[in-house]
């Protein structure tokens, strides 16, 4: 009989009854809760007289509507993000559910929080009412985002109803060359597959590449899983995994005897060598060079040293397709990526706002200042990432190059709080949407790393960083 | 959950692929603590111009898709975010199903839907039906050429029934277990509570802080 992957064990551990109907009620570790998909399903649990089976297992925190500029942070004006706010805070009250309140240390972005404290370790089933659930993949763990209804099941469950995915192992060979990040990775799989190209599946990521990767830079390819249609992405534990979770004080992960016991359980998940996937991709990293997107869909992308693709000419999409998104974002075929002017640079979101992405960028942008016609912003994941750029005097570089510097939440990954591009704006952007609207009504958004950012926060364009320095 | 047996309804068409879901509803409408009054702001940026009223330019204002419930669309309809509004939104509108087409692609088969705004769909007793390519192109053609093209869906049968001169119809493939929930009209969490003790006696084996069988 052949091997398991990481994926079969972890489900085959979960699985609580293979109904009749051939589906499987799939039991959950961690539910993550935040406050947009919430409030109906904590309403539906009110009408039909239903508890919350596991208050001790579920854990939420307000992160899309909230302002992150200290003066407006504690008061939301907009009385329906308020409002909004303030069900949350009522419903983890009445059901018992633990929450991390705007004055907490720990609010920030769900799936930022989670790893952040031990929330999220190896082995788990962790989902959330956000379809980023799949960050906390990086871990080892099968993570996935759910609708309200479904978050309604898990809260009155703890289980899920679910149909069992097929499996696709992605592996990226060699080593990523300088100034080339995982964020490049993700973007060229999505680019070569499509955003719909790993739909049913769950991918685990793997090779060398991947294998050198830290744990923030693990979460971003996982994070984007979803651009590429696939529920979760996976990457097996290993020794980078379980210094981090030792690493700080992480009160939800095991500790002491616990830690070790729980170590030695987690080195048994990797997918053994003989395991078979339903897919496989191989993709040669060392061969990647920094990715921009150009179009209204991560998987319209291209390398930062070609040029905006003509209509005829991008693989997976149609002709008009092509020419509503390149209206859309205000491009003519055949422009060099490095010489399209940017208004905006964004760096934040639960995709590339955790305290490594904020050092690279400081790296970069040490001791100089932004080009004048750019707006710079800088959102980190959670509060505890902002303590720590405090403390490592991190947000004084970004203040130094004319950065505003900001309280945590998803702000402008979306803009459903105050923080929103104007129509037409042009934004270089570390999240991972760069539909239409997604981060302001006509705003543009090109989605590329931290570290491509900086550089286009210092030169007002894209530059290819390979070959660049400030 | 209403059930999903026989629809016949007025067929529009939305000539886009890849619709993601801050598409068919904007992030403004997510703020709402209610279930209910998503139907007005389906497709908001598309469907309303800068004074707030219907965009004559867009597909489904076109008076001939006045009334309809059946969507037909391109591939990988529902993408990005998990956001259910965007079911609440396409329901509330009035349409009980969408079809849209699977697309080979190197050799594997890229499902017509995103797998969360699916999974939503059937929460909420939408039927999402995967057509072939050039059977949805059909549908398109037709509905182009006559005026408030008819389409009946059978689920039970599997089928649209097109309602044009000569009727058209296909065949089309579904989960067993999604056509059964949608038919009987189901509500999944009374249906996992009959579980109740089989979730209790898998608890006390099942260590949730290592994941681990105790
Ligand atoms: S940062 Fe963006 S993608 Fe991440 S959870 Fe918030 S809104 Fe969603």
């Amino acid at each position: 009989m052949a091997g398991k992957t990481l994926f079969e064990k972890i489900w085959e551990r979960h699985l609580v009854k293979t109904m009749a109907d051939g589906t499987a009620l799939l039991y959950i570790d961690r539910h993550l809760v935040h406050e947009v998909t919430s409030p109906q399903a904590f309403e539906g649990l009110r009408m039909a007289k239903r508890p919350v089976r596991r208050p001790d297992l579920s854990f939420a925190t307000m992160d899309h509507n909230v302002p992150t500029t200290t003066a407006d942070r504690m008061t939301i004006r907009d009385p329906i993000s308020a409002a909004q706010v303030e069900a949350l805070r009522n419903n983890c009250k009445a059901f018992g559910v633990n929450l991390y309140d705007l004055q907490s240390d720990h609010q920030g972005i769900v799936h930022i929080i989670g790893p952040e404290m031990g929330i999220t370790v190896p082995g788990l089933t962790i989902v959330c009412g956000d379809s980023h659930t799949s960050t906390h993949g990086a871990f080892g763990t099968l993570a996935f985002g759910i609708g309200t209804s479904e978050v309604e099941h898990v809260l009155a469950t703890q289980t899920l109803r679910q149909t069992r995915p097929k499996t696709f192992r992605v592996e990226f060979t060699g080593r990523l060359p300088h100034g080339v990040t995982s964020k490049d990775m993700i973007l060229k799989l999505i680019g070569q597959i499509g955003t719909a190209g790993g739909t049913g599946y769950v991918i685990e990521y793997a090779g060398e590449a991947v294998r050198a990767l830290s744990m923030e830079a693990r979460m971003t390819i996982c994070n984007m899983s979803i651009e590429g249609g696939a529920r979760a992405g996976m990457i097996a534990p290993d020794d980078t995994t379980y210094e981090y979770i030792a690493a700080a004080d992480r009160p939800f992960a095991p500790q002491g005897e616990s830690f070790e016991r729980a170590r030695a359980y987690w080195q048994t998940l990797p997918s053994d060598a003989d395991a078979v996937f339903d897919r496989e991709l191989t993709i040669a990293a060392d061969q990647i060079a920094p990715q921009v997107t150009w179009g209204t869909n991560p998987g319209m992308v291209v390398d930062v040293t070609d040029c905006v693709p003509h209509p005829q000419e991008v693989p997976g999409h149609s002709v008009r397709d092509v020419e509503q998104a390149l209206t859309y974002m205000g491009l003519e075929p055949g422009t060099p990526m490095t010489e399209i002017k940017l208004d905006t640079v964004f760096i934040g979101s639960c995709t590339n706002a955790r305290i490594e992405d904020l050092r690279k960028v400081a790296g970069i942008i040490k001791g100089r200042r932004k080009a004048d016609h750019v707006r710079v912003i800088v959102v980190p994941g959670s509060q505890q990432v902002r303590k720590q750029a405090e403390a490592e005097g991190i947000d004084q570089i970004f203040e130094a190059v004319g950065a505003e510097w900001r309280h945590a939440g998803c702000s402008m990954c979306l803009g459903m709080n105050p923080d929103q591009l104007t129509p037409g704006e042009r934004c270089a952007s570390t999240s991972n949407r760069n539909f239409e609207g997604r981060q302001g009504k006509g705003g543009r958004t090109h989605l590329v790393s931290p570290e491509m950012a900086a550089a286009a926060l210092l030169e007002g364009h894209f530059v290819d960083i390979r070959n660049w320095s400030p | 959950m209403q059930a999903f047996q026989t629809h016949r309804g007025i067929v529009a068409t939305l000539d886009r692929a890849n619709v993601d879901t801050d598409q068919i509803i904007p992030k403004q409408f997510l703020k709402s603590i209610k279930r209910t009054g998503f139907g007005e702001s389906l497709f908001f940026d598309w469907r309303y111009g800068a004074d707030g009223k219907a965009n004559p330019d867009f597909e489904l204002n076109d008076p001939k898709f006045a009334g309809a419930s059946i969507l037909v669309t391109r591939n990988n309809f529902g993408c990005g975010s998990s956001r259910e509004h965007a079911v609440w939104a396409v329901a509330q509108y009035g349409f009980r199903a969408i079809i849209a087409p699977w697309q080979d692609r190197n050799g594997g088969r890229v499902p017509g839907f995103a797998d969360i705004f699916r999974n939503n769909c059937v929460k909420n007793g939408i039927l999402t039906i995967e057509l072939s390519e050039p059977e949805v192109d059909t549908l398109f053609e037709q509905v182009e050429r006559f005026k408030g093209v008819n389409a009946t869906i059978d689920l039970d049968e599997q089928r649209v029934i097109l309602h044009v001169d000569e009727e058209i119809a296909f065949h089309f493939d579904i989960d067993p277990v999604v056509k059964d929930h949608l038919i009987r009209g189901l509500d999944d969490i009374a249906l996992t509570l009959e579980y109740a003790n089989d979730i209790t006696a898998f608890e006390k084996t099942h260590d949730t802080q290592l994941a681990e069988t105790v």
